[in-house]
C-alpha cells in the first residue's frame, strides 16, 4: 500500500539541542496513525516540522510529492491540516466566524456547498451550534477543542494532524472526541495522533508509533502495542481514560 | 469666551479630530496585521492632499512619476527575487498586482490632469495614484522583513518617512498647497453655522469608518484580517497567507492616508514634510487607547483634535507639547489599569 505521507529522516533541532533525531513514519490512505510518547518526546515538533511550521531536516512526501520546500499555508492548499496542542482559535472572534475561518480555503466554492459544510460540523459537534454566536475565548477546553477540530475539517484535508486532543478534557468529553475521529477515518480521512494517553488512542488507532527522546522506540499495530507488555507497563497503567 | 467662538473651535477640532481618528484607524491597522508602526501614515495624507492641489490647478502631479518608479522597482525586484529563489509560481500575479493599477493610474492621470478634470475624476484619480504606494511599500520593504523584531520594523518605517518625505520634496518643492474648498461656506442651522467642509468631513469619515467596520465584521477578507491580526498562526493554519493580508493592510492604509488628504487639502496649507506631525497626533489616539481598539483609537483622535484646536486658541505656542503632553495621564492610568487587572488575573 502506497503511503498518502511518508516522512523519513527527519530531524528538528531547537539552537543546539535536537528535538528529533532522524524520524520515519508513514500514513496510509484512511488510516489513523498514533504517535505515543511522554512529555518532552518531540512529539509536537515533530508535527510542526511536518505540517511546516517549523524548519526540519529529511524527507517528507505527501501523496509522492516532495513538499520540503513548501510553506505552511501552501501544505495547508494542498490538503494538510493540523490541530495544534495550544489550539490557536481566534479567540475574539464568534463561533460561527471561526468555522467561517476554517473554509477559507474553500471560498471559491458557491455558498451553498458551504453552509452544507458547517452544517455537517454542527451535526458533528451540537454543542458548538448553540454556542454558535459566542466568542471562542468563553468555550470550555472540551468546546474549543471541538471548535479546532470542526474549523479544521472545513478545509476538508485529506490528512489531519491532531496534537493532544484529548489534553485537559474530562474523560467523557475525550470519547466524543475521539469517536468523532475515528467517524472521520471511516469516511476515508487520514489521520496523524499525538497523544499522551496511549490507552484512548491505541482504541480507535491502526498502527502505532513509540517515541522517545526523539527518535521512534517501538513500532506495530494497535493491537499488537495494546498486548506488549512493555507498552503496557510504560503507557497503559495508572487511571488513563478511554 | 464666548458661545459663537466655542462653537466654531468646537466644529473645527471635530473636524481636525475626525482626520487624526481615520489616519490613527490606519496606523492601528497595519500594526495589528503587520507589527509595524506605521509612521509614514501622514506622508499618506500629505501625497493625497498636495496631490489632489496640483491637479486642481489642472496639472500633472509629480505622484505620477513616484507611483511609475515604485512599480517599476518593485518589479524588477520582484523579478529578481523570483529568479534567485527559482520559484516562478506567484510572479505572474504578482507583477499583474504591481504594474496594472499602478499603470492605468498612471496613464489616466496624465490623460486627465490637463484637460482640468472635475472634482470628482480629481479625487479618484488621488485615491487611484496613492494607494497602489502603499501596497508596493510593502512588497518592496516589509515583507521581505517579516521576520525582524518590532524595533527593527519601527527603524524601517521611519526611514520610509523619510525617503517618501524626499520624494515629496522632489515631486512638490518646497512651497505650501492648499486646495480650494469643495463647498466654501457654512450652513445656518439655527444656534449656530456649521461649515460645509465639516459636514463633508463628517459625512466622508461616517461613511469610511461605517464601510470598514462592515469590511471588517462581514466580509470574509475582513475577518481573515482580523484573524491574522490575533491569532497569526491559527490564521496561517487555516490557509490566510500572512503576506497577502500584509499587503492587504497597507493597501487599505494607504487609501485611508489619500481620503483623509483630499479631506484636509482644503482646511490647511500643508507642505511636502508636514506629514509626521499628524502622523504623531494619530498615535497619541491609538495609544492613548492602547493601541488596541479601533474604536476607541477614533475617540482619542477626536480628542486629540479638540484639545489641539482649544491648545492653539488659548496658548499657542505650547498646542503640542499640550496635545503630546495628554499621552502621559493616560498612559498612567492605563498602566494603573492594567497592574490592577493582572492582579486580578491570578486569583
Ligand atoms: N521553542 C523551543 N525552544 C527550545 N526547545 C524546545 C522548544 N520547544 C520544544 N523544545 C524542546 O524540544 C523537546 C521536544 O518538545 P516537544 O516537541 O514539545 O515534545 P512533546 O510534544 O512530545 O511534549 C523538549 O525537550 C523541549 O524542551
Ligand atoms: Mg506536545
Amino acid at each position: 500500500m502506497t503511503s498518502l505521507l511518508q516522512a523519513r529522516g527527519i530531524e528538528v533541532r531547537y539552537g543546539e539541542s535536537e528535538a528529533v533525531r532522524g524520524l520515519s513514519l508513514a500514513v496510509g490512505p484512511g488510516q489513523i496513525v498514533t504517535v505515543l510518547g511522554p512529555n518532552g518526546a518531540g512529539k509536537t515538533s515533530l508535527l510542526k516540522a511536518l505540517m511546516g511550521a517549523l524548519p526540519c531536516r529529511g524527507e517528507i512526501r505527501f501523496d509522492g510529492e516532495p513538499i520540503h520546500r513548501l510553506s505552511l499555508e501552501e501544505r495547508a492548499e494542498i490538503g494538510l491540516s493540523l490541530v495544534p496542542e495550544e489550539r490557536a482559535l481566534f479567540g475574539e472572534m464568534s463561533v460561527a466566524d471561526n468555522l467561517e475561518l476554517g473554509g477559507f480555503l474553500r471560498r471559491h466554492e458557491d455558498a451553498r456547498t458551504r453552509r452544507e459544510a458547517r452544517e455537517e460540523i454542527y451535526r458533528l459537534f451540537p454543542r458548538l451550534r448553540e454556542r454558535a454566536g459566542q466568542l471562542a475565548s468563553t468555550l470550555s477546553g472540551g468546546e474549543r477543542q471541538m471548535l479546532a477540530l470542526g474549523r479544521a475539517l472545513l478545509a476538508r484535508p485529506r490528512l489531519l494532524m491532531l496534537d493532544e486532543p484529548s489534553l485537559g478534557l474530562a474523560p467523557r468529553i475525550v470519547r466524543e472526541i475521539l469517536d468523532a475521529i475515528a467517524g472521520l477515518r471511516d469516511r476515508g480521512m487520514s489521520l496523524l495522533l499525538v497523544e499522551q494517553n496511549a490507552r484512548a488512542a491505541l482504541r480507535i488507532a491502526d498502527y502505532g508509533y513509540v517515541i522517545e527522546r526523539g527518535a521512534v522506540a517501538m513500532e506495530g499495530s494497535a493491537a499488537d502495542l495494546r498486548d506488549n507488555p512493555a507498552v503496557a507497563a510504560t503507557y497503559l497503567g495508572g487511571s488513563a481514560a478511554g | 469666551m464666548n458661545a459663537t467662538i466655542a462653537l466654531i473651535l468646537l466644529q473645527d477640532g471635530l473636524t481636525s479630530g475626525l482626520i487624526y481618528g481615520l489616519l490613527a484607524l490606519s496606523i492601528l491597522l497595519v500594526f495589528l496585521v503587520t507589527r509595524v508602526l506605521w509612521v509614514p501614515a501622514g506622508d499618506f495624507l500629505v501625497l493625497g492632499a498636495l496631490t489632489l492641489a496640483v491637479l486642481r490647478q489642472g496639472e500633472v502631479p509629480g505622484t505620477v512619476w513616484i507611483l511609475a518608479g515604485l512599480a517599476a522597482v518593485t518589479a524588477i525586484v520582484e523579478t529578481w527575487r523570483a529568479w534567485r529563489a527559482g520559484d516562478w509560481r506567484g510572479w505572474p500575479r504578482l507583477i499583474a498586482l504591481v504594474v496594472v493599477p499602478s499603470a492605468a493610474a498612471v496613464l489616466a492621470t496624465l490623460w486627465l490632469a490637463p484637460q482640468n478634470a472635475p472634482v470628482p475624476v480629481a479625487i479618484l484619480l488621488v485615491l487611484a495614484l496613492v494607494t497602489p504606494i502603499g501596497f508596493l511599500t510593502y512588497r518592496l520593504v516589509f515583507r521581505p522583513m517579516v521576520d525582524q523584531p518590532t524595533l527593527t520594523l519601527m527603524f524601517v518605517a521611519v526611514a520610509v518617512h523619510y525617503v517618501l518625505t524626499g520624494l515629496g520634496l522632489t515631486a512638490f518643492g518646497s512651497e505650501s498647497f492648499r486646495s480650494p474648498p469643495f463647498l466654501p461656506g457654512r450652513l445656518d442651522v439655527g444656534f449656530t453655522r456649521l461649515s460645509y467642509q465639516l459636514l463633508i468631513v463628517l459625512a466622508v469619515s461616517a461613511a469610511l469608518m461605517a464601510a470598514l467596520g462592515l469590511f471588517f465584521g462581514r466580509t470574509l477578507w475582513g475577518k481573515a484580517l482580523r484573524a491574522t491580526a490575533m491569532q497569526r498562526f491559527g490564521a496561517r493554519l487555516v490557509g490566510i497567507r500572512t503576506e497577502s493580508m500584509g499587503a492587504l493592510a497597507f493597501t487599505i492604509a494607504a487609501l485611508i492616508g489619500a481620503v483623509s488628504g483630499v479631506l484636509i487639502g482644503p482646511m490647511t496649507a500643508l507642505y511636502y514634510d508636514s506629514g509626521f506631525l499628524v502622523s504623531l497626533k494619530g498615535f497619541v489616539g491609538t495609544v492613548m487607547a492602547g493601541m488596541a481598539s479601533f474604536p476607541l483609537s477614533v475617540l482619542g483622535a477626536l480628542l486629540v483634535g479638540l484639545v489641539e484646536t482649544g491648545a492653539s486658541f488659548y496658548a499657542s505656542p505650547f498646542k503640542e507639547a499640550i496635545v503630546f503632553g495628554l499621552l502621559v495621564p493616560f498612559l498612567l492610568w492605563r498602566s494603573a489599569v492594567q497592574i490592577r487587572t493582572r492582579g486580578k488575573g491570578h486569583e
